[in-house]
């Protein structure tokens, strides 16, 4: 067989022999690894990589080899090309990370720096406890009653059996209106209660009727005369005060935690017979604090106990009054200011806090209580 | 009601060990209010004891007068010899027997007493007043006992000085407990043991030669004994025991007749009037008064009578207004003490009243007349009416024993008829009230106790007792038994309450405005809805305007503020100015309430029937009722005033401005699903030029923007306060809008802005109107990115530039076709409000 034309000896040219090969390749990536940034880096690579560089000279000198000497020059400058490249990638990835650190230590900022920029809002924590009682009686099937803050005397007085001599009907605890006849501004949410026996055909009736209401008191740290109330009423067939006493532990429990329950005391109210006081355990010291100087409770005085407000079986002459017949059905009904409830619950101090609008008592309680 | 232990003792046999905290907790628990125990000289410590007073020495020499006195006070010294005692007082003399304290104890306060040096002389102790020994406060005068005690007697024991009071909240259906008897049959209940009932004395029967007395008015009056006791002495005392039970009673001795009245009605709940004979004329008579007809009280106070008071007269006229108070012309005469003779002259024969009057009667006297009187407190609550001749012939008892007298013979005790009142109740029906099962036989038990007959097997017939008038229906003698076996043993149930449909549209959508508000930066706040003509005038809103049409109140906490709030912006703007007061500049306040209205409402306003209560009223009558009420229509209201975006790091400040206060509205309206178009107006009390009307459809439901600069300054309010107020009623009464599911187009969007010059009165809602109705179906969404006013767009004109967004549901657009539909835009802008192009 004919040998290859062997006329040429790649040797002889001088830009293509191995060792110069060499020595180019190691240029390079010495040039390489002595960049000390993107910039340095990209000239090195102009220098050792691009068209006028000597690797790509040399490569150029392939061409005039040759047949049989051309495949392993361009063998032996294409390894050194390939690693050419790759130690410039590698050092370009190498630059570009330590590039990049150093732009996000140069954009740091100070995080702390205060915001306060969008104003603030909330909600009055009288309407957002009233929703939560709300919410606490929706749950177990109630609906929310509602009604005029102006209310006829028959609604707010007569029909709850309190008679045109009751010592409430004075003009020292209800406010009547001027050139009026039997006009009030409403003393309880009771007329509510009334409203709702009224609207429905036939029992069951379960509503519970938050509202705004109204007494002759001056304004001071314990009285306000434009006060908040929710009051309850269940008619039903069977209903008993062991029914009234669930509920209300119920309630105490779902407001104040697990564990709190109620007491009942005897007392008088026109609109309910029996009636009576109710108390729930303070929620703070759980009772302790009676008989135990050390440990004074403040919430409940060291009673033990928080009063709540009044209850009782509605009388049957209410649910006469309503064209309810009273052998047939049995109610139970309850009612308490929120303002008490709320200062206890969170140790306000003084009414005028909550009447007076200022923002600095409101905001702390957010968007729910 | 006071009660104190030492009294209730002598009709209940309370073992010694009871202390009035056990006493309380038992009587709470039975239904009465016992409130607190008073701990009577719970820090006293003797000696303190009698002392008989042997010579004064007026020392003068001081800027005060002051005595220094020798005073025998027996074997307590240890010495027998006169203790000295410097003392201030002066309502004493030599030969008085007074209380001395001596060294070594300690008085109520505490306050030790040691011998100390004072205006140069040494006092061994102190003669004591009765505040100084916790005996009351009405007087700072020395005690000056009745002479028959001897010196060195423990005073501590004499004066009963050491005592548990309980004091009771008594309810109004508890009249009876208004006396130690019935805190007494309470007590022997509780602690099941035997009642000494103190109306159980022997009574001589009525006779016709009693005192004269006719009863004219019977309804208003079934009952009145009258006794008469004479031979008194005018100088007799009240005993010190007497005195010391009515103070600490919480009442103040005054003299010996008063202090028997009042003794007996502490004792028995009978309230009693004591009359001196001599100056009765003729027959005592109960009748009501001729309108007009005049009396003066026992407190010194000229009365007009209405025709409604129920009175006592003699022929003279009235001489007291029946169970409330006396007449000063019949009343007991002050001894009067002749200075030559020493000889005591006075009232000596004394006739005495124990009647009965209708609760109803008194009442209303008693309150026409500002007189809540202790008696007729009771008469209110409910006397018993049987205990009229046992308390009459008590007091009788007692002038007869500590004033000498003689108890006349003659009984008047006039009855008029009443039937026997009795209820008939199941006897299970206080276990089903109850939900516990007590059974038969402790029902009766129970209603026994409480002074019922019970007759009946299944269904109980029960009268209850003549002190017990609140006694009236089933149910208040179920409260009597379940009560009585505690209301602490009731079990708790729950009821099957029907499923329920949570809270109404309405109620809900009251929430969300609240929170939207709430999260947009506004604070909420409930102001009292009472208004005057002051803030009115503020506003500027002007006679005419409906909302100067108020409903007034006969009986304001101030009448300054006699009108409720037709708007909610005077508490708004008055809780903005409190707050800037108190250094919250920056402030946006919202509320969500009720306005008062009487326009539009009918002439049956105010005047609501008078229905009975024994029937459930008519669909009418309830109509009737509710025609009666002014319009009370949800309004909700912000105020604005400050920064909306403070100054800050970040930049230049931001003040609250009009257009917050519309889209406050624009919150409200989003919140309730509709839309809201807005308008320019000029409303008070809003800036004529800042002021935007805000429409639901062709529905005005409020405004919103700028205040009017004078009402800021009326009103005192920061500069460019602003204010929204939007009816909630009429917001939501087309209903919300249901939102329906868009369908979302995933093709490219096509942007193109155009800037149009207008005329500057021209309002961007005309040319966003004018817009939107040219750009056509491709229109995604359109905004105004910017205002521009300046030489280059010309004077008197602006220039508006928009973003306009297209798109198509199925394609992607053309450049042409974006391009044809914004000129298409631009076509009808120009042609409805002159819009040209800009440049
Ligand atoms: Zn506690």
């Amino acid at each position: 067989m004919s040998a290859p034309n062997k006329s040429y000896d790649p040797v002889e040219v001088e830009a293509l022999k191995p060792e110069e090969i060499e020595r180019l390749r190691d240029e390079a990536l010495a040039a390489f690894a002595a960049a000390t940034d993107l910039d340095a880096l990209h000239e090195a690579k102009v220098a050792h990589m691009g068209d006028r560089s000597p690797l790509a000279l040399a490569n150029r000198e392939i061409g005039a080899l040759p047949p049989a000497a051309k495949a392993e020059a361009g063998k032996r400058v294409g390894a050194a090309r390939g690693g050419v490249n790759k130690a410039f990638a590698a050092r370009k990835v190498e630059l570009e990370a330590e590039r990049d650190a150093r732009v996000l230590v140069e954009e740091a900022v100070d995080v702390t720096l205060p915001y306060d920029r969008a104003p603030r809002g909330g909600r009055h924590p009288l309407t957002t406890f009233a929703e939560r009682l709300m919410d606490v009686f929706t749950a177990m099937g109630y609906s929310v009653a509602e009604g005029p803050e102006v209310e006829a005397e028959w609604l707010n007085f007569d029909a709850l059996n309190m008679g045109p001599d009751h010592p409430a009907r004075s003009t020292q605890d209800t406010f009547f209106l001027k050139d009026a006849d039997s006009v009030v501004l409403r003393t309880h949410t009771s007329g509510v209660q009334i409203r709702s026996l009224l609207a429905a055909a036939e029992p069951p009736v379960y509503v519970i009727c938050p509202g705004r209401v109204f007494r002759s008191d001056e304004l001071d740290a314990t009285h306000t005369p434009v006060f908040n109330q929710v009051e309850l009423l269940a008619v039903d067939e069977g209903l008993t005060m062991a029914d009234l006493k669930g509920t209300l532990d119920h309630m105490v429990e779902s407001l104040f935690g697990e564990g709190i329950s109620t007491r009942l005391r005897p007392n008088y109210f026109p609109f309910t017979e029996p009636s009576a006081e109710m108390d729930m355990v303070c929620f703070v010291c759980r009772g302790e604090s009676v008989g135990n100087p050390d440990r004074p409770c403040r919430t409940c005085s060291s009673e033990g106990w928080i009063e709540l407000g009044g209850c009782g079986m509605v009388n049957p002459r209410v649910l006469v009054a309503c064209g309810i017949d009273p052998n047939k059905y049995s109610g139970f009904a309850f009612g308490f200011g929120i303002e008490r409830m709320l200062m206890f619950r969170h140790n306000v101090e003084d009414m005028r806090d909550i009447v007076e609008g200022d923002v600095r008592f409101t905001l702390p309680f957010g968007m729910e209580i | 009601m006071r009660v104190p232990l030492s009294w209730l003792r002598e009709y209940v046999d309370l073992p010694a060990g009871e202390t009035g905290r056990d006493i309380q907790a038992k009587l709470i628990r039975a239904g009465l209010e016992v409130e607190g125990v008073e701990q009577l000289g719970a820090d006293l410590k003797g000696p303190l004891v009698v002392g008989h007073v042997l010579a004064i020495e007026e020392l003068t020499e001081f800027k005060k007068p002051i005595r220094y006195c020798q005073v025998d006070v027996g074997d307590a010294n240890g010495t027998g010899e006169p203790q000295n005692i410097v003392c201030g007082a002066r309502n004493f003399a030599v030969g008085d027997k007074v209380v001395v304290v001596l060294p070594g104890a300690v008085l109520p306060g505490p306050f030790p007493i040691a011998a100390r040096q004072t205006y140069g002389k040494t006092s061994e102790g102190m003669i004591c007043s009765a505040r100084e020994l916790g005996m009351g406060d009405d007087h700072d005068g020395i005690i000056v006992l009745p002479p028959e005690y001897e010196p060195g007697t423990d005073a501590i024991e004499l004066l009963e000085l050491v005592d548990e009071v309980l004091d009771i909240a008594v309810t109004a259906d508890r009249g009876y407990c208004l006396s130690l008897r019935g805190v007494a049959r309470e007590t022997a209940i509780a602690f099941d043991l035997p009642l000494r009932d103190p109306a159980l004395i022997d009574v001589p029967p009525a006779n016709s030669y009693g005192p004269l007395v006719k009863v004219e008015d019977q309804a208003g009056c079934d009952r009145f004994v009258a006794r008469s006791v004479v031979g008194v002495d005018p100088a007799a005392k009240s005993p010190i025991w007497m005195q010391r039970r009515i103070q600490k009673a919480g009442m103040r001795p005054i003299s010996l007749a008063v202090d028997i009245t009042n003794y007996v009605m502490l004792e028995m709940g009978q309230p009693l009037h004591a009359y001196d004979r001599h100056r009765i004329d003729g027959a005592i008579t109960v009748r009501r008064a001729n309108a007009g007809e005049k009396l003066r009280t026992l407190d010194g106070v000229e009365r007009t009578l209405d025709a409604e008071d129920l009175l006592i007269c003699d022929n003279a006229g009235p001489i007291g207004i029946a169970g409330v108070m006396g007449g000063a012309g019949t009343e007991i005469a002050d001894p009067v003490v002749d200075p030559e003779t020493g000889e005591v002259t006075g009232t000596s024969e004394i006739v005495i009243e124990a009647a009965h009057f209708a609760p109803v009667s008194i009442a209303r006297s008693a309150r026409r007349h500002k007189l809540p009187s202790e008696a007729a407190k009771r008469f209110e609550r409910g006397v018993d009416p049987e205990a009229t001749k046992a308390a009459a012939q008590r007091a009788v008892d007692l002038l007869v024993l500590v004033a000498g007298g003689t108890a006349e013979a003659g009984v008047t005790d006039i009855v008029a008829p009443h039937p026997v009142h009795s209820i008939s109740i199941a006897a299970d029906l206080p276990d089903r009230v109850a939900g516990q099962e007590y059974g038969r036989e402790t029902v009766v038990r129970r209603l026994q106790e409480v002074g019922c007959t019970v007759v009946g097997s299944d269904v109980l017939v029960v009268t209850p007792p003549t002190w017990r008038p609140d006694l009236t229906d089933p149910n208040d003698l179920c409260e009597e038994v379940i009560r009585l076996e505690g209301y602490e043993n009731l079990p708790s149930t729950l009821p099957d309450v029907p499923a329920g449909r949570g809270l109404t549209e309405a109620q809900r959508l009251r929430r969300r405005i609240g929170v939207a508000l709430a999260s947009s930066g506004q604070v909420e706040v409930q102001n009292y809805p009472f208004i005057g003509e002051a803030v009115l005038d503020a506003l500027g809103i002007e006679a005419g305007d409906p909302r100067r049409e108020t409903v007034k109140i006969a009986n304001p906490i101030s009448h300054e503020e006699p009108s409720l709030r037709t708007t909610l912006l005077p508490g708004l703007l008055g809780a903005l100015h409190r707050n800037v007061g108190r250094g919250t500049t920056d402030v946006a306040l919202f509320e969500l309430g009720r306005v008062f209205r009487v326009d539009g409402t009918a002439e049956t306003l105010y005047h609501a029937p008078r229905l009975p209560v024994d029937r459930r009223p008519t669909g009418d009558e309830i109509a009737q009722l509710d025609a009666a009420l002014p319009r009370q229509p949800y309004r909700v209201g912000a105020v604005f005033a400050g920064h909306r975006d403070p100054q800050g790091w970040w930049g230049k400040p931001q003040a609250w401005t009009w257009a917050d206060a519309v889209e406050a509205a624009r919150t409200v309206a989003d919140a309730a699903g509709v839309s809201l178009t807005v308008r320019q107006d000029q409303h008070t009390p809003w800036h004529p030029g800042r002021c935007a009307a805000l429409y639901v459809g062709e529905q005005l439901v409020g405004h919103a923007g700028e205040l009017h600069p004078r009402v800021v300054k009326s009103l005192n309010l920061p500069e460019r306060t602003c204010a929204m107020e939007l009816d909630l009623d009429l917001l939501t009464a087309g209903g919300a809008v249901k939102a329906e599911g868009p369908k979302i187009s995933t093709f490219p969007v096509a942007t193109q802005d155009v800037a149009l010059i207008v005329d500057d009165a021209v309002k961007a809602a005309d040319v966003e109107a004018a817009l939107r109705a040219g750009a056509g179906s491709l229109l995604e969404s359109l905004r105004l990115f910017d205002v521009y006013r300046g030489e280059s767009v010309g004077e008197g004109r602006k220039s508006l530039a928009y973003a306009l967004r297209f798109r198509a549901a199925d394609r992607t657009l053309t450049a042409d076709e974006a391009s044809a539909a914004r000129e298409s835009a631009v076509a009808e802008a120009a042609t409805r409000v002159g819009a040209t192009l800009r440049g």
